[in-house]
């Protein structure tokens, strides 16, 4: 008999948790954050838990994560756990590991934080590093982000938490943030009709679309495919199934800035991010410009937002215009939507702050 | 002896500063002498030298797989290959974790062993999806490092038109706005589904993500075509003492900016003796007052799940939100938990007849219409499906009085219990 794959699927995770986890699974009473980077929950059975969270890179060589596990068995209890924003978290059942494992973290330059009113890590892709159709990369961003955003994360300073994302396409692997970074293509793509009938299926390049601006065409006695560069909207959506359909560009490949992301159901319902600022460069390896957008906006958020505020609840409040105003961003023709459903997005009504 | 490293000016710049950095990893990889696949890292550190200077990836897919699967491996090769051709292959095993994330430190060392022995060294914790990615493999090592993995009793995740792998919060494990057993809703879902995530033959992605209360920790609402969230339907706790001496604490206009006037249903009011009244009925369960009175106020004991279903990001149509299909359901007993896989299969099924190809879930209930979409797969319309009812009057509602019969049929069939 050949050897099969055992499709397992989601592995059972007791197996793998702090036994008083395990022994409180669902009995669990309170919590509290005792300091930025410390959660300490409390059983029904009065038994307690301290999370100590850190930062990491996200991709992480064989030495990081070694010295992680190094970490957790002398100063922890052998246990850890990653966040959705790719955290490290170590759990201990007594309160006296808590600063020692603290300056361990610290020791090996894992910042402690990213609770409560913070900036968590930046949730991210692959880029240039892995992926097949990114427009810059996301690693090199976090990182240069993050270090500039280093005092947010280890502080709780914030008026409520602050989700980052970066995407390096439209697709927006990253997902719905606060702030969102994303790539924004400002041209066409660029064909390479030599290789088009070979590479794509070209049927479901064009059903691909999102505004019907492709179509099959011959071009110098080849079967390709042609855009109606006046209709494109410069997704990239045709790369991913037709890579001759070259979308990224070193020069007009730009960044833009969304903010007001939310996932959460408290207070309001949950948001999708909105567009405040295009047209920066992609300008590796530190992306100044782009960083220098995020820690404007972030501080005005910082100053003029109130407790608990997320960054949409802040809007919500001041309104659009306070916003533009407050962050010195132009407000432009490109700020007002087009897409389907765009009329609910509009001002229908007298509401005008002053 | 190992290749030269390249010069990396750029990358270098990415060694600084107070954050960690992977690049510094990369490095570690590329330079530790004897280490496999050693000069796979040097040369593609030269690649992403050559990506930060050029401002374009170099890389393509293609087909790389295991054996028995037709999906689960994210196959790279390299564009620039006669430039650095040592990472000409770099694949990427996608492995699910554990529910809910956790680790001990045995079955990490056991990872980096592994991957030590059959890979570049290089792990991400985790993908977008939730998948532990394992990057940077040759074809011929996939298979391999695959079977090592498998061994230890963990399975590849989800790629391509498939069921892809999942995520649930740390949930009941650590949480007390816990109201599921996030765990045991997400390895039903996933684990019932496994020939659709290992043979991808649906017409697009399919995701589960389990969130444990309406916080939503994990993205649920706006990522997930079927999206779990965990709520309550009795009274919301409230330890009247504990209220007190956090008011006394933090002061009663605190409490009344940062608790009361921020409920978006004002269902709440700091009586004159500094307790808190609940109006139970109007509370929608947006966690806000529970997430600021840790101490003081939880949730209730009824607990149960809400569905939504639908949401996704930005391809094709633009960004959809999960919507609620199933208001509320316990999952108490085993034929609780039939019911929600029961409806995720009924879910599957109609989107892999009727899906177009490349479509969403979300997107095809935009196409079709909510009410098709529940008719399809056997689920009763409910008013907590819609923030409000229609506004055009442009609609043709024939057999109405039939379709009022129904609603009063099972409201007298739900009062009869």
């Amino acid at each position: 008999m050949p050897e099969m794959p055992i499709e397992s699927g989601v592995p059972d995770p007791f197996q793998y948790m702090h036994p008083v986890m395990t022994k409180n699974y669902g009995a669990w009473k309170s919590h509290n954050r005792p300091r930025p980077g410390v959660l300490c929950h409390t059983a029904k059975s009065g038994d307690q838990i301290w999370t100590v969270r850190a930062g990491t890179q996200r991709q992480m060589d064989l030495q990081t994560i070694r010295t992680l596990c190094d970490i957790a068995d002398n100063f922890a209890d052998g246990y850890i756990r990653f966040t959705i924003r790719s955290n490290i978290e170590f759990m201990v059942a007594a309160e006296a590991k808590v600063n020692p494992l603290i300056e361990e973290l610290g020791k090996h330059g894992f910042p402690v934080g990213g609770t409560g009113p913070s900036v968590s890590m930046v949730s991210h892709t692959q880029g240039w590093l892995h992926c097949d159709i990114p427009g810059t990369d996301a690693s090199g961003v976090v990182k240069s982000m993050m270090d500039e955003l280093h005092e947010e994360y280890i502080k709780e300073d914030m008026p409520n938490r602050v989700h980052i994302t970066t995407s390096c396409c439209q697709i927006n692997c990253g997902g719905q943030g606060d702030i969102a970074i994303n790539i924004q293509h400002t041209k066409p793509p660029k064909i390479n009709h030599d290789l088009v009938a070979n590479v794509c299926e070209r049927p479901s390049v064009v059903a691909r679309c999102p505004v019907a601006a492709i179509r099959p065409a011959l071009v110098d006695g080849k079967p390709s495919l042609e855009v109606d560069e006046k209709k494109c909207i410069c997704c990239g959506a045709c790369f991913p199934p037709c890579p001759p359909m070259q979308i990224n560009d070193p020069e007009h490949s730009k960044l833009a800035i969304w903010i007001g992301g939310n996932h959460s159901n408290a207070r309001s319902k949950p948001s999708f991010q909105k567009l405040v600022a295009a047209g920066i460069p992609n300008n590796p390896p530190r992306w100044p410009e782009a960083n220098a957008l995020v820690k404007k906006i972030l501080n005005t958020y910082k100053a003029d937002a109130k407790d608990w505020e997320r960054i949409s609840d802040w809007v919500e409040r001041i309104g659009w215009p306070r916003f533009f105003e407050l962050t010195e961003l132009p407000f432009t023709k490109y700020h007002i939507d087009n897409w389907r459903g765009a009329r609910r997005s509009l001002n229908a009504s007298a509401h005008i702050r002053f | 002896m190992a290749k030269q490293m390249y010069d990396t000016p750029m990358l270098d710049q990415l060694e600084s500063g107070p954050w960690p950095s992977f690049v510094t990893g990369l490095k570690r990889l590329a330079t530790t002498e004897g280490k496999h696949d050693q000069d796979m890292m040097v040369d593609l550190l030269g690649q992403l030298e050559h990506s930060y200077k050029t401002r374009k990836g170099y890389w393509k897919g293609g087909t790389v797989g295991v054996m028995g699967y037709g999906g689960g491996i994210i196959p790279r090769f390299s564009e620039v290959a006669a430039m650095f051709p040592e990472s000409k292959e770099f694949h990427t095993l996608r492995i699910q974790p554990p529910a809910g994330m956790h680790y001990d430190t045995k079955i990490m060392r056991e990872f980096c062993d592994i991957w030590e022995e059959h890979g570049s060294g290089l792990v991400a914790f985790h993908g977008q999806s939730g998948d532990i990615m394992f990057q940077g493999a040759t074809t011929d090592n996939v298979q391999p490092a695959f079977d090592a993995f498998n061994k230890i009793g963990f399975d590849l995740g989800g790629a391509g038109p498939a069921v892809r792998t999942g995520m649930s919060c740390v949930g009941a494990a650590r949480c007390e706005q816990s109201c599921a057993n996030e765990q045991k809703v997400l390895r039903s879902l996933v684990n019932n589904f496994l020939d659709d995530m290992h043979r991808p033959a649906l017409p697009y992605k399919f995701k589960f993500k389990v969130s444990g209360c309406p916080n939503d920790c994990m993205n649920a609402i706006e990522r997930a075509d079927m999206a779990v969230i965990g709520t309550w339907r009795d009274d919301m706790k409230v330890d009247q003492d504990a209220v007190k001496s956090f008011v006394a604490d933090k002061g009663r206009k605190y409490v009344v900016d940062n608790v009361v006037s921020r409920c978006p249903t004002q269902a709440l009011s700091l009586n004159d003796d500094d307790s808190l009244d609940v109006d139970n009925r109007s509370c929608v369960r947006c966690m806000h007052c529970i997430n600021v009175m840790t101490e003081a106020l939880s949730v209730g004991d009824d607990k149960g799940v809400t569905i939504l279903m639908g949401g996704k990001r930005t391809l094709k149509i633009g960004d959809l939100m999960g919507t609620v299909v199933v208001p509320f359901m316990k999952l108490d007993t085993d034929e609780d938990y039939e019911r929600i896989v029961e409806i995720a299969e009924e879910a599957i099924d109609f989107f892999a007849e009727n899906a177009l190809e490349h479509e969403r879930t979300g997107e095809m209930i935009e196409r079709i219409g909510l009410v098709n979409f529940l008719e399809g797969i056997g689920l009763e319309v409910d008013p907590n499906m819609v923030s409000e009812p229609r506004q055009s009057s442009y609609i043709r509602m024939d057999d109405w009085d039939e379709e009022a019969q129904k609603w009063n049929d099972r409201k007298a069939e739900a009062a009869a219990g």
